[in-house]
């Protein structure tokens, strides 16, 4: 990798030739067709967009209904069946149809490509083919949820999975297997076009730290992924041949599977936060309007983070009988992981300090982020302790904490995202007292659904029940009462964002006063993304000197 | 910071032309790239990258063949012990030859010299048929009719080898059949190159779909290389 700050362009300037469409994105060509075979990335990312917030709400009726299940301790659903059913519908769509590519496949998928003063992606066929893997994937396990479901949890552990589960596992597990060959080809897009597509002047350190955590996530969804298919694709075949790999019963051994299963789903951990990571260092500068603080720790952790990541699935095994050298070597490692983390979090804090802070919507939603994903962190640290693993595994401890990073974290950091990048996206202004309402409501809405759950992990309530001790039901009744709030606040922006496609104000190039190119070209920008490539002649975040304050005395 | 002022919805048009593809030297760049060479540097970085997945997919099956064999030796190699060897060295003989046949068609059409890249990458092809020909023509057939399958309920051995030797050939065919799945679509895309030569798509100067699928003929080949031994030779030894 070339890092140094020499002169190196991978581009010469492009400039506009006759017959290039220099207008809107948006109004290049009004037809169904001109969508559905689009090889525009704005475009694309917009008909992810689509699919990325269906996903979303499906996988979050799952979850309404799990809380649902939760308010009395004998479970309102009455059947542990279809108990499990739902929270493998959740857990199965939120991870594979929204965290791992919400944040690259739409703002990533939208930006980079202006980020790098490029106009368009490296491959532009292939990211379009990449939708449609994404959308005969996702449709595939839709179809196995609604036709009857899969009981096995998200993870497929072996041998239920294999051998005695009687729902839906190959459909679902074909449509993981598809979408995940998506996962590969727009990381492999992403590694390429911010290789070779960075406009003249735009070395590796000018590049702002969204590129930088999208490159490392595309690494690991490049290097991770296709051990996911092999595994998945191993599970199928001892499904439907009735052949061991991982069934004792045939001479097959199931931490096998755990740790094939899990050299792919920890990295997935980063590769869903790690674009977080990146919407909140583009959006803590703009509305500090200051220059990030320690840019060069910031990139180095998010590389660091990607590297460590591959080495540290074995504290998902503690208790699944690895031996005690192997999980005091897991345990030394995930304790590693989190070093490059805090950097991040301790550089954000230093970018806010002295600051001139706004509050709008984007920088409510990276607030939030910055301390719900420490909290989920700190605690995640308690898991990869080994001996307080043992009591805290299998609780809602582990729900809480996944979900403070997921959901307080990655789903904050989308929100944010699609915020600070609306006005570019759709050329109009949301709401912002609308969606300064929405961002605190799912601030507390979300603290009031996980924040019991902490509590009742820590007293032994274990996951993925639908019964539990009548003890328990007041910290559930008080999750499925937050896990309300936290529903009508997500519906919030699906209601004022699409009010803003029609009645919204018309968004200035820059409305935030932003640094970055993608603030340089018009809102929405043009086909071409930019009218004459942009020359990058400084560092990225490099914000006027702020109004000159009164001195202190 | 400039805020280029262009009016939202607005659809400007230069002049009535093809407006996706920039020209250069005759041959067609997509309008990201600023010329044809650079766009198929890149076009070859993507093709390394995605052999990089592969390896990482074929990757985590040859490392639970390897596990699994530490786990039960006997039994995995009284399994290989009944491989035929010699359909699988002539085979090894057969890809490595058809590796070489595509090679010299890409020094050919580096020189420009269409004719014989068609007589060789039609060589490459043949290679390509004939190992699967003896692979799953007479090899499968062989293995499926001495109910070598893994499930198979007559399978020839018992006793303490006997699990072992079944897992054997669950990797067995998982590995040779996704090996012969990706020798399909290298054929697909070698014919697809062939008729592409054959319609005088590729000169001299423009030859990238070339170089990209002979780099994957040669990966393919080279997961065969690390299946071989695996397969015929390891459990002999």
């Amino acid at each position: 990798m070339m890092a140094g700050e020499g002169p190196v362009s991978a581009q010469r300037p492009v400039t506009v030739e006759a017959g290039e469409v220099t207008g809107s994105y948006l109004a290049d060509g009004h037809t169904l067709k001109s969508w559905l075979l689009t090889t525009d990335h704005k475009r694309i990312a917009l008909l992810y967009m689509a699919a990325i917030t269906a996903f979303f709400f499906i996988g979050g009726s799952a979850a309404a209904l799990v809380r649902l299940n939760l308010v009395v301790p004998e479970g309102l659903l009455g059947s542990s069946e279809a108990y499990n059913r739902l929270f493998t519908a959740h857990g199965v769509i939120m991870v594979w149809f929204f965290l791992v590519p919400a944040v690259p496949v739409t703002l990533g998928n939208f930006v980079i490509p202006l980020m790098l003063g490029a106009r368009d992606l490296a491959f532009p066929r292939l990211n379009l083919f990449s939708w449609y893997l994404f959308m005969v994937g996702g449709a595939i396990t839709l179809w196995a949820l609604f036709v009857g479901g899969v009981d096995t949890g998200w993870t497929f552990y072996t041998p239920l999975s294999t051998s005695y589960s009687k729902s839906h596992v190959v459909l679902a597990a074909v449509g993981i297997f598809i979408s995940g060959f998506s996962s590969i080809a727009t990381g492999l897009n992403f590694i390429v076009t911010i290789h070779r597509l960075r406009a003249p002047g735009l070395t590796w350190y000018r590049m702002p730290v969204f590129l930088w955590s999208l490159y490392s996530l595309s690494v690991l969804l490049v290097l991770a992924t296709p051990v996911l298919a092999i595994t998945l694709l191993l599970v199928l075949l001892e499904r439907l041949f009735h052949i061991g790999v991982f069934d004792p019963a045939f001479g097959g051994d199931p931490l096998l599977f755990q740790h094939l299963f899990w050299f792919y789903s920890h990295p997935a951990v980063y590769m869903m936060i790690l674009p977080g990571f990146g919407v909140v260092s583009e959006i803590i500068p703009a509305f500090a309007h200051k220059r990030i603080f320690g840019y060069k720790f910031l990139v180095w952790a998010s590389v660091a983070i990607g590297v460590i990541s591959f080495f540290v699935w074995g504290h998902h095994m503690f208790v699944a009988g690895t031996s005690l050298y192997s999980a005091v070597l897991f345990s030394i490692l995930s304790y590693l992981v989190a070093v490059p983390s805090a950097i991040k979090v301790f550089n954000w804090l230093g970018t806010l300090h002295k600051g001139y802070i706004r509050f709008d919507a984007p920088m409510l939603y990276a607030l939030g982020f910055i301390g719900l994903f420490t909290i989920g962190g700190v605690t995640g640290l308690w898991l990869a302790a080994l001996a307080a693993d043992v009591h805290l595994t299998q609780t809602y401890f582990v729900v809480a904490h996944f979900h403070y990073i997921m959901v307080g974290g990655m789903v904050s950091a989308y929100f944010g995202g699609l915020h600070y990048w609306w006005p570019k996206i759709t050329g109009r202004l949301y709401p912002e007292m609308w969606a300064r309402a929405a961002a605190l409501i799912m601030f507390l809405g979300f603290n009031l659904t996980f924040f019991p759950q902490f509590i009742l992990g820590y007293l032994g309530m274990p996951r993925r029940y639908a019964t539990y001790a009548p003890e328990f039901q007041v910290l559930n009744v008080l999750s499925s009462a937050g896990s309300t709030i936290l529903a009508a606040a997500y519906l919030l922006p699906l209601c004022y964002l699409v009010w803003s496609l029609l009645y919204g104000e018309r968004a200035p190039a820059n409305p935030w006063g932003a640094s970055g190119l993608e603030w340089r070209t018009p809102s929405p920008p043009p086909t071409v993304n930019f009218i004459e490539t942009p020359v990058v002649t400084e560092d990225p975040y490099e914000y006027p000197p702020p109004v000159a304050a009164e001195p202190h005395v | 910071m400039s805020d280029v002022a262009v009016a939202p919805g607005s659809l400007a048009v230069a002049a009535a032309a093809p407006p996706r593809h920039g020209s250069g030297a005759g041959v067609r760049h997509d309008f990201q790239y600023r010329d044809p060479a650079y766009q198929s540097e890149t076009a070859i970085a993507g093709m390394w990258l995605f052999l990089a997945t592969e390896v990482l997919f074929f990757g985590g099956l040859i490392l639970s063949w390897i596990y699994m064999r530490h786990g039960s030796r006997a039994g995995f190699d009284a399994g290989a012990r009944r491989t035929e060897l010699v359909i699988g060295t002539t085979n090894t003989a057969i890809l490595i030859t058809s590796s070489f046949a595509y090679a010299l068609g890409v020094i050919f059409i580096r020189a420009g010299d269409t004719r014989r890249v068609a007589k060789c990458l039609a060589a490459a092809l043949a290679l390509g048929l004939a190992f699967l020909a003896l692979k799953f023509g007479l090899e499968w057939r062989d293995d499926f009719a001495h109910h070598l399958f893994p499930s198979d309920p007559s399978f020839p051995m018992r006793g303490s080898a006997e699990a072992g030797a079944r897992l054997f050939y669950v990797f067995y065919f998982i590995g040779t059949g996704l090996h012969g799945l990706h020798m399909l679509v290298g054929i697909a895309l070698v014919c697809w190159i062939i008729a592409r030569v054959r319609r005088g798509d590729f000169s001299r100067d423009y030859h990238t779909p070339v170089i990209a699928v002979g780099l994957y003929w040669s990966f393919v080949d080279i997961v065969w290389l690390t299946l071989y031994p695996l397969i015929y030779l390891v459990g002999r030894g």
